[in-house]
């Protein structure tokens, strides 16, 4: 790899470890001094390499540097703890004391989760939760960020800016939580993890490049909590399942100019047999304890859907799936997903009484959905659902579908005309 | 929009149900409660309670084994709903799969204080 390609890779890879390791050594509150020697030490990379070749080990250069810098880091501040302070204050004693900086891959582990933990802070609002998670964990731009949140990447600084404040001035932070406290804090952990995934997958971007690597993303910070004994719980194995099921259809939801392939008009074949079966191992794993969390109902709801093959028993589940998950967490997707399960088992009729009780007017997919469940009972009403959906949604992709949809019924229209011989 | 509970009463409530009719009743019970959560009108699932091991005590601290053959009705469980009025909440309850039960009845209760 040339180096102009090299660096932005290492920088992903690499940054958001040393920037966890740092924070870990230096404490939260010089969460800013972690960043910059990180963004120092990427910065020596491009200045020395082109001259001076790319080093054989990459990542040990980088790693090299960083830790020297930290020392200087740490150097600077002891004097000025040891020397300038003790005169600002009475009792003089020095609060830093000697640390080596520990980059081994069980110190980087550590230090990754801790940060996850640590960002994941009931006063960050989770919005910014995922932005830190993606700039400090993973090692993303702020205009990648700015782009797959499509806001400007001076709103992103700002969200960022606000966050570490109060990451900064949080007292309680940032030692890896324990017992009980994991689990108070695991929750909103899994929530910015999925909400991340999520992101990924319905990110309203045109990059796709860059939404899949969102969900790889999220899937590495899971999979890093099953690594450890006390975060490797049921519903994280659950929350990774979920995520390897859909994430096993990335390659057969693109056309090749890049535009979104329905579910059921995908190929089948493209779908990652490898990841489901991992996907059913974790679902596995995840079928132990007594809590069902709405990531073990969304992980099965997702499986149910790698079975291609359309038959009672499948939308049966899919259906009782949806009905636990509602009346544990309810969400308007949610809602509308059920009600498509229930015109599998029940028919568009009753569906159709059950759709028109959500009241989600203001949502394109409810009008979407009541289109798909008039096709054939009432194409009138099917065309006018979908024009509704069309006016509000908000993507050129789903517009896209949607006129499809409505160019399906206005064939059929002319076709049904010729038949009944009239103009 | 009020809160109301939804009370299940059974006329016979030791009446013991085979397996299959209980996986039956479950999912239509199932069916119903995501029909309301689905309108994100269902505030709690409640709990069901158990006819086994329950004991029904007294003026004057008598104790009896259950609340069956003295009283006539029993109170299997209950949800709460969010309605506008009571009479949406009377709509939901005409769902529960409870009152294919000839004798059963479901009691809708205002939630007090709401």
């Amino acid at each position: 790899m040339e180096h102009q390609a090299l660096i932005p890779h290492l920088f992903r890879t690499e940054a958001g470890r040393i920037t966890a390791v740092l924070c870990r050594n230096f404490g939260l509150e010089h969460i800013g001094a972690a960043e910059d020697i990180t963004s120092e030490t990427f910065m020596a990379a491009l200045e020395t390499w082109p001259y001076k070749g790319i080093p054989e080990n990459p990542a040990a250069w980088l790693h090299a540097v960083a830790k020297n810098k930290a020392r200087n880091y740490l150097a600077r501040h002891q004097r000025f703890t040891g020397k300038v302070a003790p005169r600002l204050r009475e009792d003089g004693a020095s609060t830093i004391p000697e640390t080596e900086i520990d980059l081994s891959d069980n110190n980087i582990t550590d230090s990754q989760l801790q940060m996850l933990f640590a960002i994941c802070h009931p006063a960050i609002p989770v919005e910014a939760q995922i932005a830190l998670a993606l700039r400090i964990l993973c090692g993303f731009g702020i205009g990648e960020i700015a782009h797959a949140f499509l806001v400007s990447p001076d709103t992103i600084s700002k969200r960022l800016t606000r966050a570490k404040e109060k990451l900064r001035t949080a007292k309680d932070l940032p030692v890896f939580p324990s017992g009980q406290e994991i689990n108070n804090r695991l929750d909103a952990v899994l929530l910015t993890l999925y909400l991340l995934f999520n992101e990924g997958c319905y990110s309203e971007t045109q990059d796709t490049v860059l939404r899949e690597d969102l969900c790889l993303e999220a899937m590495r910070l899971t999979y890093l909590l099953l690594g450890n004994n006390s975060t490797n719980q049921p519903e994280v194995n659950a929350l990774l399942a979920l995520m390897c099921f859909h994430a096993s259809r990335f390659p057969a939801r693109k056309d090749r100019q890049g535009g979104i392939i329905l579910y059921h008009d995908q190929d089948e074949s493209r779908w990652d047999a490898a990841l489901i079966a991992k996907g059913a191992e974790f679902l596995h794993r995840a079928s132990t304890g007594n809590r069902v969390s709405r990531y073990h109902l969304e992980a099965s709801i997702a499986y149910w859907h790698t079975i291609r093959t359309d038959s009672e028993e499948k939308w049966e589940n899919i259906l009782q799936l949806y009905n636990q998950l509602l009346t544990i967490a309810y969400s308007p997707v949610a809602a509308l997903n059920r009600t498509f399960a229930l015109s599998k088992t029940k028919g568009k009729p009753e569906a159709i009484k059950a759709a028109v009780k959500l009241q989600l007017t203001d949502n394109p997919y409810y009008h979407a959905l009541l289109g798909e469940l008039y096709v054939d009972i009432d194409n009138a009403q099917a065309r006018k659902h979908f024009e509704t959906a069309h006016a509000l949604a908000g993507t050129a992709g789903d517009k896209r579908v949607l006129q499809t949809r409505l160019d399906a019924l206005a064939d059929q229209g002319e076709h049904a005309a010729k038949n009944s011989g009239l103009p | 929009m009020k809160e109301f509970m939804l009370i299940f009463r059974h006329e016979d409530g030791a009446r013991v149900a085979s397996p299959e009719q209980i996986q039956v009743w479950m999912k239509q019970t199932m069916d119903w409660l995501g029909g309301i959560a689905a309108q994100n009108r269902l505030v709690s699932q409640g709990n069901g309670l158990s006819f086994g091991d329950s004991r029904v005590v007294r003026h004057g601290n008598i104790v009896t084994n259950g609340p069956f053959g003295e009283i006539k009705e029993t109170i299997g469980g209950y949800v709460i709903v969010q309605a506008e009025s009571v009479e949406e909440a009377v709509e939901f309850a005409k769902g529960s799969p409870v009152l294919q039960g000839e004798g059963n009845s479901v009691e809708v209760r205002p939630i007090a204080g709401h």
